[in-house]
């Protein structure tokens, strides 16, 4: 019982620490990405003895500056909820990786390792229910800032979350009407057959319009380019205006641990998650025939590998789009939202749930 | 039942990382002597004339009511996903009145102008 307990106790620890050093490095890949497409050469300068390894110490020293400044608290009537604000929001938005299926499950000498810390009946729902308390971290921002501007900043961008939430689920219940689960390891499992023996039926092929709502209103919940407007980094004053030093730091850090969440979720949902085309729990497998045979442990790391190379694909075609955009202006991303995401996402789930039970799937 | 407690083990561990660096953060970072001028709610070096936090437009309130609706729909859905085999044809058209009289409530509200933003 507490030798378990302290295995998912490391598991977290393992999960969550490789989630905040990737959100690092992303800080920086986003950088260097928009430098590329502007044709600049970004953050290079921050050097240790000489090396500068293309920027990659800036990640560091923006971590060390965070740290070193002066943490301001306005003067306020709730000081507690504005030191909790960007707490809970970074909180919720960690917890959210608990039921992540980064990787199958493996038997090694009679022990389970898998890098999924818990794997419920309700896995889905438990990540929807984390982001969705990750908001209050906006709200309560805002509110407590007593600050005219952080105020509307906080309204803007509770109404535009909460709106791209409904999206969001609306949009994952066609491609989960066809898996008719909602634990996020069986979700993967039923995306491992293939179509003719060669089309790997994953949730994108058969749901490609759901995929497509999901990922939009994914970055929309995220607050990500074109619907970045709590954040409008020089344009819009944003909720987070009277946040300094790491609790400013906890938002923006919120912000790219979301992008990677709901990357994770895109990529479980719609993409296959952990599974390689063509690779059975033996090895690689064409028309049925064993074409190249493999040890568990071979397979195991191929398809952890999977699942990061399509994650970080996932959040390369966001980056790609956030340089291609422009921002939406308030009134078109709130009718984008209420009037062309969800009456699709409602349209995908009847059409969705008439032909699973016609076709009996 | 490990699985929850699984989860809630990892929210423990997610708040000592984002409580660990929240914490060393204040106790690294300087604290000089704060002034009434730089107190004051920061609105680009302009004297605020309004006190912060009383009246803001009331379609924020609109879009939260629909969002409680709506939300709620979608989550009562998701049982249905779960037993999609069991209940067959007749949770089916239970499913499906639900979601019209609901896209119903929504195309009034659209009708209303309760979606739009001036």
């Amino acid at each position: 019982m507490w030798i378990e307990l302290l295995t998912k106790v490391l598991i977290a620890g393992a999960v969550l620490t490789g989630i905040l050093s990737f959100g690092g490095v992303l800080t920086w890949v986003e950088r260097k990405q928009s430098a590329l497409m502007q044709d600049r050469i970004g953050a290079n300068r921050a050097s240790i003895l000489g090396f500068r390894l293309l920027g990659l110490f800036h990640i560091m020293t923006d971590g060390i500056k965070m740290f070193a400044k002066e943490e301001f608290i306005p003067r306020t009537d709730h000081r507690v909820l504005f030191l909790l604000a960007p707490f809970i929001a970074w909180l919720f938005s960690l917890a959210a990786f608990a039921v992540i299926p980064f990787s199958p499950e493996l038997t090694v000498a009679g022990y389970q390792v898998t890098l999924q810390v818990a794997n419920p009946e309700i896995g889905l729902l438990v990540a929807f229910a984390m982001m969705g308390m990750a908001i209050y971290g906006v709200v309560l921002g805002g509110w407590a800032s007593n600050n005219n501007y952080a105020l509307l900043g906080s309204m803007r961008a509770t109404a535009q979350m909460i709106s791209y939430e409904v999206a969001l689920a609306a949009a994952a219940v066609g491609p989960l009407l066809i898996y008719r689960t909602l634990n996020m390891q069986e979700i993967v499992i039923r995306q491992g057959q293939l179509y003719n023996g060669w089309l790997p039926l994953w949730g994108i092929v058969l749901q490609p319009l759901a995929f497509l709502l999901f990922l939009v209103a994914g970055a929309a919940e995220t607050k990500r380019v074109p619907f970045d407007l709590p954040e409008g980094e020089s344009e819009i004053i944003g909720f987070n205006l009277e946040y300094s030093s790491m609790r400013f730091g906890a938002f923006m850090f919120t912000d790219f641990i979301e992008k990677i969440l709901v990357a994770c979720l895109t990529t479980t949902i719609f993409l296959g998650g952990w599974q390689v085309p063509w690779l059975a729990d033996d090895g690689f497998r064409l028309g049925g025939a064993l074409a190249l045979e493999l040890g568990p442990m071979v397979v195991w790391l191929l398809r952890l590998a999977a699942f990061g190379i399509k994650v970080c694909a996932l959040i390369y075609v966001l980056m790609l789009v956030r340089w291609t955009l422009p921002r939406f202006r308030y009134d078109q991303l709130m009718s984008f939202g209420w009037k062309f995401l969800l009456p699709l996402a409602f349209l995908n789930i009847i059409v969705t749930a008439a032909v699973v039970l016609v076709l009996n799937l | 039942m490990l699985d929850y407690v699984a989860i809630f083990l990892t929210i423990i561990v997610a708040a000592l990382m984002a409580g660990g660096a929240l914490l060393l953060s204040a106790l690294i970072g300087p604290s000089p002597a704060k002034t009434k001028e730089k107190e004051r709610p920061f609105e680009c070096g302009l004297v605020p004339i309004e006190e912060p936090g009383r009246r803001f437009p009331v379609h924020y309130y609109v879009v939260a009511i629909l969002f409680v609706v709506f939300d709620i729909e979608v989550i009562f859905l998701y049982p249905w996903i779960a037993s999609f085999d069991e209940v067959g044809l007749y949770g089916f058209i239970g499913a499906m009145a639900f979601l019209l009289v609901l896209t119903f409530g929504l195309i009034y509200e659209w009708l209303r102008g309760g979606l739009e933003w001036h």
